[in-house]
């Protein structure tokens, strides 16, 4: 791969900061649950399916432990209660409830002890189950090998899970390594996981269990048709980053988009809920190990791509550190940015390699997810084509690693099957060509690319120092990141947040941060 | 009147040359070929060459046609709605407002419904603008309020009656199964139920969006892609000045 010489005294200045921010937002994080964090241990202790309303049980059994007052100390503690008294497993125990027949008022007096390791034992058997979809997935890429980066990651949005299908099986045979089932639209806002499997959404399909499975046993149809892994992404990232994690763990799900940061800033979720969302949820992904996906690249949809520009590489250094105290490794850390500058501008391309190697070198080890351009997009279908080719071009030779197919019709429509193929030739033909392009190639000591990436470093740190000063939350509230402002107390879900009282109990949260 | 006849051009007047590609639910080989052509000349083509036949999928194969088109249209009977306005920059917009109008006017936009896109509404409000056109943040005389998206038509109609808005923009970005056309609507039909549709000024934009739709819909005008901001502003001030009759 090519370099540019940053300083690495430097690197680590901005490594620090990035851990220092996160540090403050973690004490924030450890003082607090959400009830979706609850809903999610009920999810792991094995509560599934929905109440006679339609309400998934993982909810009603949390609305009315809710109901009850006292939810400082989780749900973990009254639901194992309610299992050593039912004497029965957590989906029948949570049925009882649901029906009424247990309440959470009336558990009686178990000894301390009793309940506890009951907790633990539980709690094992849920990690036990991350472990299985762990090992699930290395045995299958044992046998089936997993392809050289850029990963080529397709999009398929149909709404019906089964035209999903459909539409995933010609993206692979047409070269696609990663599909990713776009969510219906608005679903991050849902304060629960739909149920079963679905055949009506807008602009995607619902993110269910059911779903999941369905489309990975069709993507483990297709890994042995084609002889190489092909991985599946779906979304965390909003009200059930948690809970989504632990269903997409269950079906072996290989990629989530789980940031914070963007549901704050794009979909206006409450920046305190969220954040302790995201630590649980990427806990669940590490263990699983999940990749995540990060969001940096839509910053530079709503604000100028070459002034900004620090702005994604400050917010990639905060994920980063952040995911690390959620003991997600290098090689889980798909980290955002995007080809998003002007094309007028003279040098665009120039700005994008700085950029793009500037992010490959910052964070050598991870699978960096590259955005295509949307923004200048046009409806001449020809020209988006164009650059979509340049933006291959930059890809391949910076040695990104999940590479997000641009389409020429993007601005037009939800893709049409032809679209699709014409954007994967002209990656398989630019990623074939120029393989090893980046290897041949250095960049001039003083040239335009290195001063470029070395502004934009500066201007991080320098953005970073002042994050690290007023706090993370407050940069987001002055609008700091995409330029959109989001008070720490608005936004969606903040009522769903409680502090952990001194008795607090989530084992399965010990477990997964001891190990 | 006299008649304008005209047909497509490929590199001969009158030669009808199109470009056409589209993908058939068959495996590819000569008869999927035969079929393309076939095809094609159902469309009423004539000189048809199917130039190249990829297969995409297990039994989807895709065409690219070139063929001579046989209909011709009238040009001078052609009649089409635009958006009458002159399109004038950002600091004739300004002069303009406070010459004619003496206050800064005001204004909300929004991407409505479950809509989640903001890039069509922030490409004509944000500060920054579009293609080094100015947003409407950016008028020293323009008060903008972008609430960003998902917002419901009751939010966005109070927040204009809040802040005594001259006019409403309104986005939408998903289009499928007509959803933008629901959600164009609903606004519409809460405004007039309201007795509030001639209160403002009513834009819609998105890439499904023309002129004549928008007002179809109900709206004063409608903006598709590549619309910049500078262009919005016009419309709006001339559009504010003939209500108030100026």
């Amino acid at each position: 791969m090519p370099h540019i010489l940053l300083k690495s005294a430097q690197v680590n200045t901005v490594k620090k900061l990035a851990s220092s921010i996160a540090d403050e937002v973690q004490q924030f994080v450890s003082r607090h649950s959400s009830v979706s964090v609850e809903r999610t241990v009920l999810r792991l202790y094995g509560v599934d399916g929905v109440d006679s309303s339609g309400t998934p049980l993982p909810n009603a059994i949390v609305d009315r432990w809710c109901a009850n007052g006292e939810m400082g100390g989780g749900i973990s503690r009254p639901f194992i209660k309610a299992m050593l008294k039912s004497g029965k497993d957590a989906q029948q125990t949570a049925r009882l409830i649901e029906e009424g027949k247990i309440g959470f008022d009336k558990l009686g007096d178990l000894s301390q002890e009793t309940v506890r390791k009951k907790e633990k034992s539980r709690a094992r058997q849920a990690i036990a189950r991350l472990d299985s979809s762990r090992k699930r997935k290395a045995e299958k890429i044992r046998k089936i090998p997993l392809p050289v980066q850029p990963w080529r990651y397709l999009i398929v949005a149909t709404g019906n899970i089964h035209e999903d299908v459909i539409q995933a099986r010609s993206a692979v045979y047409a070269g696609s390594d990663i599909i990713a089932v776009i969510r219906s639209t608005a679903q991050s806002l849902l304060d629960y996981v739909p149920y079963g499997f679905t055949t009506e959404g807008v602009g995607g399909t619902y993110a269910t269990q059911a779903n999941f499975k369905i489309m990975r046993e069709a993507l483990d149809e297709a890994s042995k048709e084609h002889g190489r892994y092909i991985r599946q992404v779906n979304y965390a990232s909003g009200l059930c980053m948690a809970e989504i994690a632990a269903c997409a763990a269950f079906e072996d799900l290989d990629i989530l988009l789980n940031d914070s940061m963007y549901g704050i800033l794009f979909r206006d979720i409450n920046m305190k809920r969220t954040f302790i969302d995201q630590y649980f949820s990427r806990l669940i992904c590490a263990r699983a190990k999940i990749l995540i996906n990060t969001g940096e690249d839509n910053y530079l949809t709503t604000s100028d791509a070459i002034e900004d520009a620090h702005t994604v590489t400050a917010s990639q250094l905060i994920n980063e550190a952040m995911a690390k105290k959620a003991k997600l490794t290098d090689d889980l850390l798909g980290l955002g940015h995007a080809f998003e500058i002007n094309p007028a501008i003279e040098n665009a391309f120039l700005y994008e390699l700085a950029h793009a190697q500037l992010a490959r070198e910052l964070f050598p080890k991870a699978p960096l997810k590259y955005m295509p351009p949307t923004k200048y997009k046009s409806t001449d279908i020809f020209f988006s084509h164009c650059m979509d080719t340049m933006f291959n071009l930059s890809s391949v030779t910076t040695g990104q690693g999940i590479h997000l197919a641009g389409i020429l019709t993007e601005a037009l429509h939800t893709p049409l099957m032809q679209d699709r193929f014409k954007s994967l030739s002209s990656i398989n033909y630019i990623f074939n060509i120029a393989r090893s392009l980046g290897d041949e190639i250095e960049f001039k000591k003083d040239g335009f690319i290195t001063k470029r990436a070395r502004q934009v470093l500066d201007e991080t740190e320098k953005s970073l120092e002042e994050i690290n000063d007023i706090g993370l939350m407050e940069a987001i509230s002055q609008g700091r990141f995409a330029n959109i402002q989001r008070p720490l107390d608005g936004g969606r879900g903040l009522d769903g947040v409680f502090e952990k009282g001194a008795d607090y109990s989530n084992p399965v949260m010990d477990l997964l941060e001891k190990d | 009147m006299s008649k304008d006849l005209i047909k497509p051009y490929g590199d001969t007047l009158d030669d009808g040359i199109v470009q056409l590609s589209f993908t058939l639910p068959v495996e590819n080989g000569p008869k999927a070929k035969k079929a393309a052509e076939i095809y094609v000349g159902k469309l009423n083509f004539e000189d048809i060459h199917v130039v190249h036949a990829q297969k995409i999928a297990d039994n989807f194969t895709c065409f690219i046609v070139y063929a001579r088109a046989v209909p011709t249209i009238d040009y001078s009977a052609v009649k089409v709605k635009v958006a009458k306005f002159e399109h004038i920059d950002f600091y004739q917009i300004n002069d303009l407002i406070k010459k004619k109008i003496g206050r800064p006017i005001s204004l909300v936009g929004a991407t409505i419904g479950s809509d989640a896109h903001t890039v069509g509404i922030d490409a004509i409000m944000n500060m920054k603008g579009f293609k080094q056109d100015y947003g409407l943040e950016r008028y020293p005389q323009i008060k903008a309020y972008n609430l960003g998206a998902q917002v419901s038509c009751e939010t966005l109609i109070k927040k204009a009656l809040e802040v005594k808005a001259d006019a409403i923009l309104v986005s939408q970005t998903v289009t499928q199964k007509e959803s933008h056309i629901n959600n164009f609507t609903e606004l519409i039909e809460r405004l007039a139920a309201d007795d509030l549709k001639e209160k403002f000024v009513l834009l819609a934009g998105g890439h499904k969006i023309n002129n004549e739709l928008a007002v179809k819909l109900g709206y004063d005008a409608g903006f598709g892609p590549g619309t910049v901001p500078s262009q919005v502003a016009s419309f709006l001030i001339t559009s504010i000045l003939q209500k108030k009759g100026k």
